[in-house]
C-alpha cells in the first residue's frame, strides 16, 4: 500500500512542498494578524465599524474557497500573491473577533489603574491592554492557523499549494503514497503549529503560570 | 471589462443552462449531495450528542474524537477516500459526513450539558422518565444551540461540496474545475459566482430557520444558569 521507496527517492520533493506549505501559511496568519490588528484597534476606538467589518469578513469566509481563488485568478494571475488574498481572507473573521473580544475582556480595574500611574493611551495599549488579551488572541491564531493548513491545499488548482500540489500530482499520477504522505504531514503541521503558539503563550503570559492557572 | 462579457457570454449561452450538465442539473447535485451528508450526519452526531450530553459521561472523549477528524483537511480526505469508492458521489459523501460531525456534536453536547440542572431536577419532580427529561424539557431548552451547530456544518458542507468536482463528482464545483482545465474564464466565474452565492444563501436561510425553530418564549436567557431561582 505504501511505497517506501517512492518516499526515499523523493525525500527532496517532499521537502520543498513541505516548506512552501509553511511559507504559505506563515504569510496569510502573518498578513492576517496584521490586517485584524488594524481593524480591531480601529473596532475597538470607533465602535460603530464592529458591525459592517464582521459584515464583509463573514461574507468573505462564506465563500467557497476554490470559487473565491477562481475569481481571483483573472485579476491576480495564478500567483503566490493570488493565493494569499485568498488565504488573509479567510484569517480575518476569526481574528478580528478574538483580539476585539480580548481587548473587550481586559478589566476595567486594569484600565483605570493603568491611566492613573500616568500612561498615555498607546502605551496602556500596548503594555497593558494586548498582553492582557494575549490568550484570546493566541486562541484566534490556533484556529486561524489550523485551518489555513487546510485551505492552503486548495491552492494547488492555482498552481501554489505546497503539499497540496504533491498530493494533487500524486493524485493523477495514481501515486496514493505522495497522497497519503501529504496527509500526514499536514496534520502533523496542524499539530505543530497548534502546540507552539500554546508554547508562545506560555513564556509571554508569566503572570498566568503565578497564578497557577 | 472583457472579462465581464466572456461571463455573461457563458450565463446568456442557451447550452449552459440544459442537459445534463447544465446549470439546474449542478444546483440540484450540490444541494441533493450537501443534504444527504447533513442527513447522515445529523443521524450519527445528534443521537450521540444528546445522549453523552444526557447521560453527562464519555461526552469529552467522543468531543475529542470529532475533533481530532476537524484537523485532516477536507481536501485531503477527499483524495484519500477515491482510491476505497472511486469517482464521485460515494467519495465525496463520506468526506462531507466527517466535515459535518464535529460542529454538530460539539453543539449538541454542550447545549444538553448547559440545560439549566434545575429544570431537570423539576421534571424529574414531576415523575418524567430519562426520555421524557431529554424529549420535553432538555432538547426544547437546548434547541437553539444544537440548530446553531448543524446550520454551521451546513454551510462548511455547502463550501467543501465544490471540491466535490476533484474526484469527478458533480455539483458546482464541475464549472469551476472544467473553467481552469478548459481555460473559460466564463464559465470558471460563472461558477465561481453560482457557489458563492448558494453559500451564502444557506447561510441567510439557515438563519431564518433558527429563528423560526426556536418557541418564543425560549429567547431568554435558559441556558446557563437561570437569573431567576
Amino acid at each position: 500500500m505504501i511505497d517506501w521507496g517512492w518516499i526515499a527517492r523523493h525525500l527532496d520533493d517532499i521537502a520543498a512542498a513541505t516548506s512552501a506549505h509553511v511559507a504559505l501559511t506563515a504569510v496569510a496568519v502573518g498578513g492576517g494578524l496584521v490586517v485584524s490588528a488594524v481593524l480591531a484597534l480601529l473596532i475597538h476606538r470607533y465602535r460603530r465599524a464592529y458591525g459592517p467589518v464582521t459584515a464583509i469578513s463573514g461574507l468573505i469566509y462564506t465563500i467557497p474557497s476554490l470559487a473565491l481563488f477562481a475569481l481571483l485568478v483573472p485579476i491576480t494571475g495564478l500567483s503566490f500573491l493570488t493565493a494569499e488574498i485568498g488565504l488573509v481572507g479567510y484569517t480575518l473573521l476569526i481574528l478580528v473577533r478574538n483580539i476585539v473580544a480580548g481587548l473587550d475582556a481586559v478589566p476595567p480595574e486594569a484600565h483605570e489603574a493603568a491611566t492613573a500611574m500616568g500612561y498615555s493611551p498607546a502605551g496602556r495599549l500596548w503594555r497593558i491592554e494586548l498582553p492582557l488579551a494575549l490568550p484570546v488572541i493566541v486562541a484566534g491564531l490556533r484556529v486561524a492557523t489550523v485551518s489555513t493548513i487546510g485551505l492552503v491545499m486548495v491552492t494547488a488548482l492555482i498552481g501554489e499549494g505546497g503539499l497540496g500540489q504533491l498530493m494533487l500530482r500524486g493524485f493523477t499520477l495514481q501515486n496514493y503514497t505522495a497522497v497519503g504522505v501529504g496527509t500526514v504531514l499536514s496534520v502533523a503541521l496542524a499539530v505543530m503549529a497548534d502546540l507552539l503558539f500554546i508554547g508562545l503563550l506560555w513564556v509571554a503570559t508569566p503572570w498566568r503560570r503565578a497564578r497557577g492557572r | 471589462m472583457e472579462l465581464l462579457g466572456q461571463v455573461a457570454g457563458w450565463f446568456g449561452d442557451g447550452q449552459t443552462w440544459l442537459g445534463p450538465g447544465g446549470i439546474p442539473v449542478r444546483i440540484l447535485e450540490h444541494v441533493a449531495i450537501c443534504a444527504a451528508a447533513i442527513f447522515v450526519a445529523c443521524l450519527v452526531a445528534l443521537p450521540a450528542g444528546l445522549g453523552f450530553g444526557h447521560g453527562g459521561r464519555g461526552g469529552l472523549v467522543a468531543l475529542g474524537a470529532a475533533n481530532v477528524g476537524r484537523a485532516v483537511p477536507s481536501y485531503a480526505l477527499l483524495l484519500l477516500l477515491f482510491p476505497l469508492f472511486g469517482l464521485g458521489f460515494a467519495t465525496a459523501l463520506p468526506a462531507l459526513v466527517l466535515l459535518a460531525i464535529p460542529p454538530i456534536l460539539t453543539n449538541a453536547y454542550v447545549a444538553i450539558q448547559g440545560v439549566d440542572a434545575d429544570l431537570v431536577e423539576a421534571g424529574r419532580a414531576m415523575g418524567h422518565g430519562e426520555l421524557q427529561l431529554l424529549a420535553r424539557i432538555e432538547l426544547p431548552v437546548a434547541l437553539p444551540l444544537i440548530v446553531a451547530g448543524v446550520r454551521t456544518a451546513a454551510v462548511q458542507v455547502v463550501a467543501t461540496a465544490t471540491l466535490a468536482a476533484l474526484v469527478a463528482g458533480g455539483g458546482l464545483g464541475r464549472f469551476i474545475i472544467d473553467g481552469f482545465a478548459l481555460q473559460d474564464d466564463g464559465m470558471l466565474i460563472g461558477g465561481a459566482v453560482l457557489v458563492a452565492l448558494l453559500a451564502v444563501a444557506v447561510e441567510r436561510g439557515t438563519a431564518i430557520v433558527e429563528r423560526r425553530l426556536v418557541s418564543p418564549g425560549l429567547r431568554g436567557d435558559i441556558i446557563g444558569p437561570s437569573p431567576r431561582r
